[in-house]
């Protein structure tokens, strides 16, 4: 931590003064912190530790004048970093139970175990659906594990082209999903 | 929104930051809260028409002193609170200590008095009235306080909003002095605390519903 608070502090510091550059990598530091120390906490949560970690940037910059240029800036961060993480856990807690009783531990496996086979077979209907330009690329790369360039090789499509058909076909697949859940 | 993109919009033109923003906060608001609190018992209680001959009293400027050491304390405590990662080390036992030096003074005094004359020095002829006018008094500061820190970074949102409270009793209470008859420290010991707890109750009420961010 003692080395991460040295190369953090001179740059905040200097952005606090109005470097707006070094403000920008100060930022993109605490920005990657903030990923990594989300990632372990929202671990059944993934989806959600981007859009805590540009709250917490969002909450950082706005605050930024409750920082005390005595104290740790990594005590500082830590300490927003934890209010943002308890504030989403009690906002979900409000919607669904996060915590199951420990007696629904084997219904809660059993019934993952199903949703996983569905999903594939759901997969697979939904891929079908789209045109050929879309389904192949994803068919190669995202499920075969082939690299760009293999698949424009076996498909006869242009590299950039594939890289499209990814892309767009992950998008129409998301947009499927969310039609039909 | 990518991530990248909301970096590089807070980073532009974000320029520097006032570093006395802070402290500038506290002082508006206590002059604000105060302001208020003076109209509450000013024109309302009415300034006690003996104060020249109290003010002759040392009991009455150890009974100011009492309610400033609790504001004091209070107010070093919340400008803790108010930023994130700096612990409250000494400043929440420093809180306590004007009350136990002021339940000290009256166990003293009540040793010292005759029997007979105990339940007077706690009840005073003010008790009925006493707590609920210096919460009145505190209400003021109280909404100015909380307007202080609601600008400011609290990440305990209960603890602020209580210590917020113990601030505006303070600070009610200093005022309400120029009002208040009784000088015994038993009845300080009491109704005084009981006064100043209430806008402390009231504080960790609210801080939950008004100090998030």
């Amino acid at each position: 931590m003692g080395s991460l608070e040295e190369r953090l502090r001179g740059p905040w510091l200097a952005a606090l003064g109005g470097d707006a550059a070094a403000y920008e990598s100060s930022l993109r530091e605490l920005a990657a912190m903030l990923r990594g120390y989300y990632r372990r906490r929202l671990a059944s949560l993934p989806d959600e530790v981007e859009d805590l970690v540009q709250e917490t940037l969002i909450a950082v910059h706005n605050q930024r004048h409750t920082y005390d240029p005595d104290q740790p800036l990594t005590a500082w961060v830590h300490a927003i970093a934890k209010y943002k993480y308890v504030d989403l856990v009690r906002r979900r807690s409000g919607r669904e139970a996060l915590n199951d009783p420990l007696d629904d531990d084997v219904e809660a496996f059993a019934a993952s175990d199903h949703d996983a086979a569905d999903a594939k077979r759901d997969l697979r209907k939904l891929l079908a659906t789209l045109p050929d330009r879309h389904r192949r690329p994803i068919e190669c790369v995202k499920i075969e594990g082939l690299s760009v360039a293999e698949t424009a090789q076996r498909t006869g499509m242009s590299e950039s082209a594939v890289k499209v058909g990814v892309h767009r076909g992950l998008k129409a697949l998301a947009e499927l999903i969310r039609r039909h859940p | 929104m990518r991530t990248e993109d909301l970096i590089r919009t807070l980073a532009t033109g974000a320029g520097p930051v006032e570093s006395r923003a802070a402290s500038r906060r506290y002082v508006v608001a206590l002059a604000a809260g105060s302001l208020g609190a003076l109209a509450v018992v000013a024109a309302w209680l009415g300034v006690n028409n003996d104060l020249a001959a109290l003010a002759k009293l040392p009991m009455f400027w150890v009974r100011a002193a009492f309610a400033a050491s609790v504001a004091g304390t209070a107010l070093v405590a919340l400008a803790r609170l108010a930023r994130p990662g700096v612990p409250l080390g000494r400043a929440s036992a420093a809180m306590v200590a004007p009350v136990l030096a002021m339940w000290a003074l009256g166990a003293v005094v009540l040793l010292l008095a005759e029997p007979m004359m105990r339940a007077m020095l706690v009840l005073g002829s003010t008790w009925t009235t006493c707590p609920l006018n210096i919460t009145l008094a505190s209400i003021p500061v109280l909404a100015a306080v909380l307007w202080a820190i609601r600008g400011l970074a609290p990440t305990r949102p209960v603890m602020t909003g209580a210590t917020a409270g113990r601030l505006a009793g303070g600070v009610g209470a200093l005022v309400y002095t120029l009002h208040c008859p009784e000088l015994e420290a038993p009845f300080l010991g009491v109704w005084y605390v009981i006064g100043m707890a209430i806008p402390a109750a009231i504080g960790a009420f609210l801080g939950p519903r008004l100090l998030r961010w």
